[in-house]
């Protein structure tokens, strides 16, 4: 543990630009426990100020992360002098606090911890597919992405290597039976999605089993934004996944501020504030609309089709791009708003949201659709808690989890959003839990844009700090970024982790699936609308 | 039946039906607040189709290609024995109903070997689906049938249909008002429309019908389409029939009169598409057992 002594200075409220300030050690962060260093959402650390834990400690704080100390945002490794460092970056709702550990890794392999904290499964897997690290006992060892292997040595032959399997043959989990079925859908679909492999394993019309099989599109950005900042990496990263420019850039700015000391003028931050929820409002839209759609359901269908692109056309507005590319940018936002166009969008705001509440109540008041949202591809609370589920899939079981009320950072410190929970866990749960964040950022918004901070919109980045690590939380509209970079002597990235909300969630798809009918499949999986490239990357 | 009379018949029965498609998916579009597109959209898609090469599989058999060629057959001869504008139809025999009803259990037939033909998971879906729930739909059909022969005392289409007001709605009004809505349901899940199947759905794993024809193309295609609208024309007139009055007068009123129900109905048909969602799969089976005790229901006060 490190000083203890200072008061966070960004708690106080006074003054929301001091984003990039020094990582404190909270001082409340002295709960049992494996010693971890602990900060804020959009700080940074040193790395001398990271627990060297052994491997056994760093394994014991994962697996107690679920039991009151939080939930893993990302697990990687480094490579280091002598074979590994083994990242763990836990973020613990109850204290608002992030707390990071490592342990050297020496032995190609090490006990799996996914037996005992499921959530990491993922996180395991992709370390066996880049590092040819065996997590041992790990119940379900397949690719993520089929991706070549990371590792240095050549001749180090990866448990996971690409050549190995072709992503849609690799089912280890097998249901055998007389009246069994496989249905396998994909990778080429039928309407203008992304690729990915469903295979279901039914009887009759039931559903006993999906497994997902993704990495069609995976361009390798999580490689490539090592070494960096360079001229290519804010493109890579407005990119990770085009639904979430603004999130995903959101996250590496704040990262980057954070590693450089930046300070963002306010009305930076309330321009940012409003292009995030701008592009959430959109999404969700689009999604109402979308789900409406899958069970037939025309006026709610065809009217949030056309609201969500004046949604777009207001963050058009904003920066010139409908998907908000060009906008964000480290230490500031690249385009200030003159009132007049503060005007044009708050007018264009509420004559929409207007006319999607109109829309949306439709949804709500046919019983023909509530008859097929409620009580379909239920998902309990526990289930989510295990699997480590954010953003409005996690709220809809129930879980109160919000970056933007959990984790402040940039103009969250001064506007709270409630958080937006639904208890039922089904369909109707993520469609309502969507509805009422469409509410609510639209007061959020209409707020921000009638006091709208004065003063400049972009100060120049500093230089990365050498040697430090940052994390950065932002709450897309899918849920929890998580963006975490280690710079190395030069200042440069010695490793940047990207974990999109998909990555957590897809499992969540495949398990609300469980004994549901096969016809409800495209349903659930519109209500939760999960990205490919996010996951992919 | 005169000559020009069984021409205009056969005319409607070759050129009208894509423009009932058209209708509906106009007033669907009026509902969305769109354009849509044109009235004539289905016409110029069968025409496209028609001039298409044929894709194909090389592990499915004669079936596959016959399958089509059934489909449209059948339901030209099924729209032989139902009357349109005029008060009987080309052809009127006793027991022509069981035809009728026979013919569209050989065009299902077909379709489900074609769709299992392929050997592929979505069709072998749908054709299941197809079985189940047609096997819930005939009874209702049936027993709907029923009831207008004990009506009528007939076993020919013609004379069961001939609903004039004072025989028709004077004596038998609630058992032609049962039959009605229950040949009604049975009509929209025959024709896959919502609230049964989505006809617009490009979702494999949701669809019924269009699960089936999934792997056919070009002009094969194309009689599958032309015959899907056969089969709503034609079960719309009998469903139009049930409850619309004949004109023994002028044949001219005949005619509109019937054509216009049958835009009325497609009409009706566009405003529960675009008002309603569709049911859960297995809810389907309720609303065909509802078809068949409101049938059954009609059956029961012509007993008395």
């Amino acid at each position: 543990m490190t000083r203890s002594d200072e008061q966070d200075p960004g708690r106080d409220g006074n003054d929301p630009g001091a984003l990039g300030g020094e990582g404190r050690v909270d001082p409340r962060a002295h709960e049992p426990g494996p010693a971890l260093a602990a900060f804020r959402n959009g700080r940074s650390l040193a790395l001398e100020e990271i627990p060297v834990l052994s491997l056994e400690e760093l394994r014991n704080a994962v697996i107690q992360a679920p039991n009151g100390h939080g939930r893993v945002s990302a697990l990687f490794a480094v490579p280091a002098a002598d074979g590994f460092t083994l990242y763990a970056v836990l973020s613990c709702e109850a204290d608002g606090l992030i707390r990071v550990g490592r342990a050297a890794l020496a032995e190609p392999s090490f006990p799996s911890m996914t037996p005992e904290c499921p959530q990491v499964h993922l996180f395991e897997r992709v370390l066996a597919e880049r590092w040819g690290l065996v997590p041992e006992q790990h119940p379900w060892l397949k690719p993520v992405r089929f991706a070549p292997p990371w590792s240095r040595e050549p001749d180090l032959d990866p448990p996971l290597s690409a050549e190995r399997s072709a992503i849609a043959l690799e089912h280890p989990y097998r249901i055998d039976g007389s009246s069994v079925h496989e249905v396998a859908v994909g990778p080429v679909h039928a309407g203008v999605i992304e690729p990915g492999h469903f295979r279901f394993q039914c009887h009759g019309e039931l559903v006993m089993h999906l497994e997902i099989s993704l990495g069609y599109q995976h361009r390798g950005i999580d490689r490539a934004l090592a070494g960096g900042p360079a001229p290519r990496t804010i493109p890579y990263v407005e990119t990770l996944a085009g639904d979430t420019t603004i999130g995903h850039t959101l996250a590496h700015c704040e990262l980057v501020e954070a590693l450089s000391a930046t300070r963002v003028p306010p009305r930076a931050l309330s321009i940012r504030a409003i292009a995030l929820e701008l592009e959430r409002l959109a999404n969700h839209v689009g999604d109402l609309g979308a789900l409406a759609g899958d069970v037939g359901y025309l006026p709610t269908a065809s009217f949030c089709g056309r609201l969500r692109g004046d949604l777009l056309n207001l963050s058009a507005a904003l920066c010139g791009s409908r998907f908000g590319r060009g906008l964000v940018r480290p230490g500031g936002v690249a385009f200030d708003l003159e009132p007049e166009r503060v005007e044009r969008i708050a007018k264009g705001l509420e004559a929409t949201l207007g006319d999607v509440g109109s829309a949306v109540t439709l949804l709500w008041e046919s019983p023909s659709v509530m008859e097929r949202f409620e009580n379909t591809g239920v998902l309990t609370p526990d289930t989510a808690d295990a699997l480590g589920l954010v953003g409005v899939v996690a709220r809809a079981a129930g879980l109160d989890r919000d970056v933007r009320h959990d984790f402040p950072a940039g103009m969250y410190r001064l506007a709270q959003i409630p958080t937006s929970v639904a208890r039922t866990g089904d369909v109707f749960a993520r469609a309502y839990v969507r509805w009422l964040e469409v509410q609510r950022s639209g007061r959020f918004l209409h707020e921000q844009l009638r006091a709208l901070p004065a003063g400049p919109v972009r100060r120049p980045a500093a230089e990365l700090r050498p040697g430090r690590l940052a994390v950065s939380l932002v709450e897309g509209w899918r849920g929890e970024i998580c963006h975490v970079a280690i710079t190395d002597a030069q200042g440069r990235f010695a490793a940047y982790e990207v974990v999109d909300p998909s990555f957590h969630n897809w499992t969540g798809l495949a398990l609300a699936l469980r004994d549901q009918a096969i016809s409800d499949f495209p349903l659930c999986n519109k209500s939760f609308n999960l990205s490919y490239c996010g996951h992919d990357l | 039946m005169p000559v020009h009379q069984v021409v205009l018949h056969l005319l409607c029965l070759l050129t009208l039906p894509p423009l009932l498609v058209g209708i509906i998916v106009k007033v669907k579009a009026l509902f969305a607040g769109r354009v849509g597109a044109p009235l004539l959209q289905p016409y110029l898609d069968l025409f496209r189709l028609y001039r298409k090469g044929t894709v194909l599989s090389r592990t499915s058999t004669w079936l596959f290609v016959a399958s089509p060629v059934v489909a449209i057959v059948t339901m030209l001869l099924a729209g032989l024995l139902v009357p349109f504008g005029y008060p009987s139809a080309p052809l009127a025999f006793t027991g022509d109903l069981v035809l009728f009803a026979y013919l569209l259990g050989l065009a299902r037939f077909f379709t489900l070997l074609a769709a299992l033909d392929t050997g592929s998971a979505f069709e072998g879906m749908g054709a299941a689906r197809e079985a189940t729930w047609a096997s819930l739909a005939e009874p209702a059909l049936f027993l709907g049938l029923l009831a207008l022969v004990r009506r009528s005392g007939s076993m020919s289409l013609s004379t069961v249909l001939d609903v004039s007001l004072d025989r028709g709605w004077g004596e038998s009004s609630a058992v032609l008002l049962l039959v009605f809505v229950s040949l009604f349901v049975v009509f929209l899940a025959e024709n896959c429309r919502i609230p049964f199947d989505d006809p617009n759905t490009h979702l494999e794993l949701t669809m019924i019908h269009e699960a089936m024809v999934l792997d056919h193309s070009g002009p094969a295609l194309g009689l599958i389409l032309q015959g899907a609208a056969t089969k709503l024309f034609v079960l719309g007139a009998l469903v139009v029939h049930t409850i619309l009055p004949m004109s023994r007068g002028s044949s001219v009123v005949g005619w509109a009169s019937f054509l216009g129900a049958m835009i009325g109905l497609a009409v009706a048909v566009g405003v529960i598409e675009s008002t309603m969602a569709r049911v859960r799969m297995k809810r389907v089976a309720s609303l065909l057992i509802a078809a068949c005790v409101l049938a059954g229901f009609g059956v029961i006060l012509t007993a008395r």
